[in-house]
């Protein structure tokens, strides 16, 4: 299903839809009155973009420098090519310590590799133990944003779930009570995991260490307890220096939820004694993302989420109507990359303005690269209905004298049409819209008559 | 200075056929302010409803005949964000006509743009008793930049602002989200018909809910579709581009 038919799907709980938007617009409020707190943010944003530049420019260089730094420190290092070579490398870390349940904390490369199903079905219990996301797993849906897994949801529709699931008295919907559950449900699972998996936000190739940021500390909770250490990281996360995470932490939890700075930025750099750590560098698609000259930028990414609570498409149609493990504009410039035909209508689930840019805390020019997937589709699709009346326009648009035919035709077609086939179906403006009314004469004969 | 400035109109296609009002007014605000303006005949179309669906590379033809049918102006003004923005960045690379290309690029202004950055109208006199809510097309906003944006840590500023509240009367109405798009988008609003009405109803709503009496702003493609919106259910608010709240108040 294409993200037209989901969005108005969305769109027909008129309530739900506007509490969605409302929302997410706290949060992308939150972002502002942050932000302006900083006064350097305009020139911490141009920094970050220009770090990750020069991250994109020697990527090889950086992640050979990150490997050899990481083994120095006793880390193994795994490579994967893709999705699959990733879940790979992670079942088999997990049959050599005979793991049969792990917990992992929130890691969006792991959705993108599938990893949850996968393991499910070579037998191992994956739980997931980022709040939002442990929620989103218990009614079996993928997370709708990278940020807030289970903003889609209301809180009643939390208390149903944790009713189901864990117990909880019916009705109950006070968040404290809730959490309390999840908490106690959660650490359990904690104490039984030999195995966690984590994401990384950064890897730093200067000391081969790695940062995780949460806001629960569950990922702390779960590495700390476990034997086994598996962190998946993409391949663009990595930074050269120590330093720049100064540039990159403040304007992460601040672009995310306008928080100065997120709770728990946990910095891992070797393995405690008896215990190991792996981790996973994954391309699945990234270095041919930084073969497009026009859409490598987008690797610059740190995915704070915060182009979905400012665009107004995300909050008005769900994480969920974009059908991609990333949803909202950067999703959008993401996924066309991994399979174009899926995601072909993700590029025009856009009106271009721009806001997403201009949140972005690396700047990545989100609008412009929609705008270049939309060139990049139409010439992959075979020419179409609305291919041949864009170049029946241009033949016209080209030529003042068809111009004048065709306009005085459409004008003359409005006059005498009735209204109701103006406003058929076919119509698509006038479902909802009324067309302008028609001026007695165009500004063209107007000037002929008043000024030539 | 300017008034030896041969200044040619460009009025977008859409408003061409279904608003000449607001290119008369365009025509008579710039004639007020002293400039000597003169609309070519020839033209027709910038090209952006194809450019934005895809279809960039089947505009070449069009973008010539633009480029030729202004070359000679010394300046080039539009009652629109949307187009100008176009025309400065998203028209393709015309072989043989780099250089004229580029003078385009550089010489052509949305009309608050050239009053206040060309003209440097610093005062302007007139009257208009009305509680005005200003729509920010995108375009213009975060594409011309034609007013600080909301997203971004800056000194606030605003070209329309700049030259309504100089008006006798006026008042301007704060929004709650003052640069939020109203879902028009071009081809947008038939292919995401249920999301493009939505943000519309939306920016309605806000305009609607601090009593906004007129709407205005600089592109008339997204006030053609609010008003059509608004019209449909019969929703109690004016419609004017701001040229025609200029040209109205300075006469």
């Amino acid at each position: 299903m294409n993200h037209p038919t989901k969005a108005e799907e969305f769109l027909s709980d008129g309530a739900n839809a506007k509490w969605h938007d409302e929302t997410l617009w706290f949060v992308r409020d939150k972002r502002d009155s942050s932000s302006k707190t900083v006064p350097e943010w305009e020139e911490l944003r141009d920094l970050a973009s220009r770090i990750k530049d020069n991250v994109l420019d020697y990527l090889e260089t950086y992640l050979l420098e990150f490997e050899k730094n990481a083994k120095a420190n006793n880390i193994r290092v795994h490579w994967a090519k893709n999705a699959e070579e990733h879940n790979q490398i992670v079942l088999g870390i997990l049959n050599k310590h005979q793991c049969k349940a792990i917990v992992k904390s929130k890691s969006i490369l792991t959705e993108e590799c599938h990893l949850n199903p996968f393991l499910e079905k070579h037998g191992i219990e994956v739980v997931d133990t980022d709040l939002g996301e442990r929620i989103v797993q218990f009614l079996n849906q993928p997370p709708s944003h990278i940020v807030m897994p289970a903003i889609h949801l209301k809180k009643m529709a939390i208390s149903d779930i944790f009713h189901e699931k864990l117990q909880t008295e019916k009705g109950n919907d006070d968040p404290y009570y809730l959490t309390q559950a999840a908490r106690n449900h959660l650490r359990e699972k904690f104490l039984a995991a030999k195995v966690a998996i984590t994401g990384v936000n950064f890897g730093v190739a200067e000391t081969g260490e790695f940062v995780v940021c949460t806001n629960e500390g569950n990922a702390d909770m779960g590495v700390h307890l476990a034997d086994v250490h598996i962190a998946s990281m993409g391949i663009e996360k990595i930074i050269p220096k120590r330093e720049h995470l100064g540039v990159f932490l403040r304007l992460l939890a601040r672009s995310a939820t306008g928080q100065s700075i997120t709770n728990y930025n946990s910095h891992f750099r070797s393995p405690d004694t008896g215990k190991e750590i792996h981790i996973v560098l994954v391309d699945n698609g990234r270095t041919e993302q930084l073969a497009r000259e026009k859409f490598r930028n987008s690797l610059k990414c740190i995915r704070c989420g915060a182009c979905m609570n400012t665009c107004p498409i995300y909050r008005r149609s769900g994480g969920f109507s974009y059908g991609s493990t990333v949803p909202g504009p950067i999703g959008s410039i993401l996924s066309p990359g991994l399979d174009l035909q899926k995601h072909s209508s993700l590029p025009f689930a856009s009106t271009l303005c721009g806001s997403c840019s201009d949140v972005c805390p690396v700047k990545i020019n989100i609008h412009e690269q929609l705008y270049e997937w939309r060139q990049e589709i139409t010439k992959a699709q075979a020419a179409n209905a609305k291919s041949i009346s864009m170049k029946i326009a241009n033949g016209i648009f080209a030529v003042p004298f068809a111009y004048k035919i065709s306009a005085g035709m459409m004008r003359g077609a409005l006059k005498f049409l009735p209204d109701s086939i103006t406003y058929s179906g076919l119509n698509t403006w006038g479902k909802q819209r009324d067309l302008p009314e028609l001026p007695k004469e165009t500004f063209k004969q107007w000037y002929k008559k008043n000024r030539s | 200075m300017i008034n030896k400035k041969n200044i040619g109109l460009f009025i977008p296609c859409y408003v061409d056929q279904f608003y000449p009002n607001v290119g008369i007014a365009t025509l008579e605000l710039l004639e007020k302010l002293g400039c000597q303006v003169s609309y070519p005949l020839g033209q027709t179309c910038c090209g952006q409803p194809m450019a934005n669906a895809g279809y960039e590379r089947d505009t070449i033809g069009t973008t010539k005949h633009f480029l030729n049918t202004f070359k000679d102006f010394d300046y080039i003004v539009a009652p629109s964000g949307s187009c100008v923005l176009h025309v400065k960045e998203h028209s393709p690379t015309v072989p043989g006509l780099e250089s004229e290309q580029y003078a385009t690029q550089h010489k052509i202004y949305e009309l608050t743009e050239f009053i206040t950055d060309i003209l440097e109208i610093d005062s302007i006199q007139g009257s208009y008793p009305h509680k005005v809510g200003y729509h920010a097309s995108c375009h213009g906003q975060r594409g011309l930049r034609l007013a600080s944006a909301s997203e971004l840590h800056e000194t606030p500023f605003n070209k329309a602002r700049q030259l309504l509240q100089q008006l006798d009367g006026l008042e301007w109405i704060e929004l709650a989200r003052k640069d939020e798009c109203c879902g028009f988008g071009g081809t947008f609003a038939v292919t995401e018909e249920a999301l493009s009405v939505q943000m519309g109803k939306d920016r309605l709503e806000d305009h609607l809910s601090h009593d906004v009496e007129i709407i205005t702003g600089g592109d008339m493609s997204c006030i053609m579709h609010l008003e059509g919106i608004a019209r449909r259910n019969k929703t109690p608010l004016q419609f004017k581009h701001i040229a025609e709240i200029l040209n109205e108040a300075i006469s």
